[in-house]
């Protein structure tokens, strides 16, 4: 609950309400993917995110 | 007011702890789990900054993080978006890592301080989140010996920002300008050192020890196709050329088609043309940070100049930018890097979220010369050893430095273990390995069966500050290995005409100064001063060692081999000095001499480490 009330103030403080449809896809998503994968390790070159 | 710094999850993790505005303890994780560059909590580091102030953890005020991670995110979303659907690949790969991890990182770094540093503590009333470039900045000002000054910071990329400048004064610390991810020099200088077949992150020293030996050839083809530099030192990068946005690599395919050529693999033969790319993207990095400095010295009228951020580590473009005098002094943070955002964090808590003024230290900065990490008492230093199975002599001090003075002068490889450790990615006479820089086979002897390290790779020289300008081309301070200046004339070996017409590596044979071991092939070195009063037993041997020859000035390398973080604790100390051919060991005021140990104690150190 904590998460969500930081996300909101977040997006509010950013003013960038119009991500949280492209963040709710994205958990979906994210979501699948990750029961499809089951893990979380990036073989990034530079750890950029 | 106690404040706990923090930087982690994602190059080199690291805790500091600020008290009362004071720095007083700061290490790197890598340094007590012994695998370099750890980004993982530093539940260790944390630990022992508390213990070493007498800290307990309810007295911490706050717990200040260094970058924020929905700003990251924000990023992440954004950037996927403006290249979709390119960024498929990568997408995938990042996306379970957020919505696993890092999109929760309160939550991960509340429980990893429940864990590591103990629960029954409100840890989620006490964190802060400071921005990634603002931690820099306050890492670079705060510390300063400077009331008021310009803050340029340099990077990757933090959560948008890659270049920011800010203004100081007092305890306010403003960001006023900033240059926005994916135009980046650090990321631009990083794509070099992917293509040159070096790590990322850890590689881009080997890329700037590299460079003199090359010719700048490809500047050209730089500046036409991948970066456009304003006149102002802002930047523009042609993002045709790179993969860092939308894959998993640094630079693509049109890369190698505009250089010719793909990526040299890892490890293998150096040729004249990676010295020529080295040596053309360290001349852009440096032009771009000349014009920044400049800028920032026409537009805001400082005198003085504060620089931090990895790109900050640049010490070749650091010794330009002072050489210029566009400002009059420069304070470079030792941890430039992303450990350093530890100590910025907490600084900035102070001083920005709790409002408290700040006092400019008396004479020199306030990160007491880089010795912020563990030190271990004598009789802790015995018990060590002796556990350890090492055979030792307790010498006084006069008879420790006279000991260590000889052995240098004798040619011999001394690993030095005194004092706290230093905080940062050198090594400044608290864990280091010293030489005699008279000596032409020292560099070779060191890189090749002391470090195991490539041969071409310059060593550092220590010299006293009071002697400096008479060896160097240099009459500032430079405590922490930040700035490069040339030889003297006067000390140089000028070159016959056949060594002349030597290119590349084969240059490296020839002695170019009376301290061969520490001049570069472009006759620059990359200068430590030391100082009595930060360093009083480091300032006594090498004043020994003058005596004794005339030289006040010591190779001083990173007591480590290839790959491994620099050592911490008497045991490492020990084990890397059995596993190396270091021929002398002094810890604290014991001596070891490689002769008197157990052979069955010998190990070969060479491949216990994954290279970096």
């Amino acid at each position: 609950m904590d998460f969500i009330k930081e996300l909101y103030a977040f997006l509010k403080a950013r003013k960038k309400f119009w991500l949280l449809p492209i963040i709710i896809v994205m958990v979906l998503f994210g979501g699948l993917l990750i029961l499809a994968q089951g893990s979380a390790i990036a073989p990034f070159i530079y750890t950029l995110f | 007011m106690k404040i706990l710094g923090i930087s982690a999850l994602y190059h080199d993790a690291a805790a500091a702890l600020v008290v009362d505005g004071q720095i007083v303890a700061a290490a790197q994780e890598e340094r007590f789990t012994r695998k370099k560059h750890d980004a993982s909590f530093p539940a260790n580091a944390i630990r022992f900054c508390l213990e070493y102030a007498g800290v307990s953890r309810d007295e911490l005020d706050h717990v200040a993080f260094y970058d924020k991670p929905f700003l990251k995110f924000e990023r992440l979303l954004e950037t996927y978006l403006a290249f979709a659907p390119r960024g498929f690949t990568s997408f995938r790969q990042a996306l379970p890592l957020w919505l696993k991890e890092k999109l929760f990182q309160k939550s991960l770094i509340v429980k990893e301080l429940e864990t590591g540093v103990g629960d029954a503590v409100d840890w989620r009333g006490k964190l802060l989140f400071s921005e990634h470039h603002l931690s820099h900045a306050a890492s670079a000002f705060y510390p300063s010996p400077f009331e008021r000054a310009a803050v340029l910071t340099m990077d990757g990329v933090g959560e948008w920002t890659t270049t920011s400048l800010a203004a100081g004064n007092g305890q306010n610390l403003e960001v006023v300008r900033e240059i926005h991810f994916p135009h980046s020099l650090g990321l631009l200088y990083s794509a070099f050192t992917y293509y040159t077949g070096f790590k990322v992150n850890s590689g881009e020293y080997k890329v700037m020890g590299l460079a003199p030996y090359g010719e700048p050839k490809y500047a050209s083809l730089i500046r036409e196709h991948l970066i456009d530099i304003k006149d102002d030192g802002s930047f523009r990068l042609n993002l045709d050329y790179f993969d860092y946005c939308t894959g998993l690599t640094m630079t693509n395919g049109r890369f190698d088609e505009l250089f010719g050529a793909p990526r040299r693999s890892p490890e293998s033969v150096l040729t004249q043309r990676e010295m020529d790319l080295a040596a053309s993207i360290q001349a852009v990095t440096e032009e771009v940070m000349l014009k920044l400095a400049r800028s920032v010295a026409r537009e805001t009228g400082e005198k003085n100049l504060c620089l931090a951020g990895g790109v900050a580590l640049n010490c070749v473009a650091n010794g330009k930018i002072l050489r210029d005098r566009a400002f009059e002094n420069v304070w470079l943070q030792p941890a430039a890097g992303d450990a350093g955002g530890a100590v910025g964090a907490a600084l900035a808590a102070y001083h920005l979220h709790g409002r408290r003024p700040r006092v400019v230290p008396a004479h020199g900065d306030a990160m007491k010369g880089g010795y912020l990490g563990p030190e271990y008492a004598q009789h802790d230093v015995e018990s060590r050893l002796k556990a350890a199975g090492a055979v030792f002599e307790v010498l006084d001090d006069d008879a420790l430095i006279d000991a260590c003075a000889s052995a240098l002068k004798d040619g011999k490889a001394i690993g030095w273990h005194q004092g706290r450790m230093e905080f940062g990615p050198r090594a400044l006479g608290g864990r280091s390995i010293l030489g005699d820089p008279r000596s032409p086979a020292m560099q070779r002897t060191l890189n090749l069966k002391v470090k195991y390290r490539e041969s071409f790779r310059p060593f550092a020289p220590s010299v006293l500050r009071e002697d400096v300008s008479e060896w160097f081309d240099l009459d500032e301070d430079s405590p922490y290995m930040l700035l490069v200046a040339d030889v003297q004339d006067r000390h140089r070996i000028p070159m016959n005409e056949e060594q002349q017409r030597l290119f590349g590596i084969d240059k490296l044979n020839v002695p170019r100064s009376k301290i061969p071991a520490v001049t570069h092939v472009d006759y620059s070195a990359r200068i430590q001063t030391v100082h009595e009063h930060t360093n009083p037993r480091y300032y006594r041997l090498i004043k020994r060692f003058k005596a004794l020859t005339g030289c006040p000035v010591v190779v001083n390398t990173s007591f480590n081999v290839r790959g491994e973080p620099i050592v911490c604790t008497p045991e490492d100390s020990f084990r890397c000095f059995m596993g190396s051919d270091i021929d002398v060991l002094a810890v604290g005021n014991c001596f070891l001499s490689k002769e008197a140990q157990n052979p069955a104690l010998l190990t070969r150190y060479e491949e216990v480490f994954e290279l970096d």
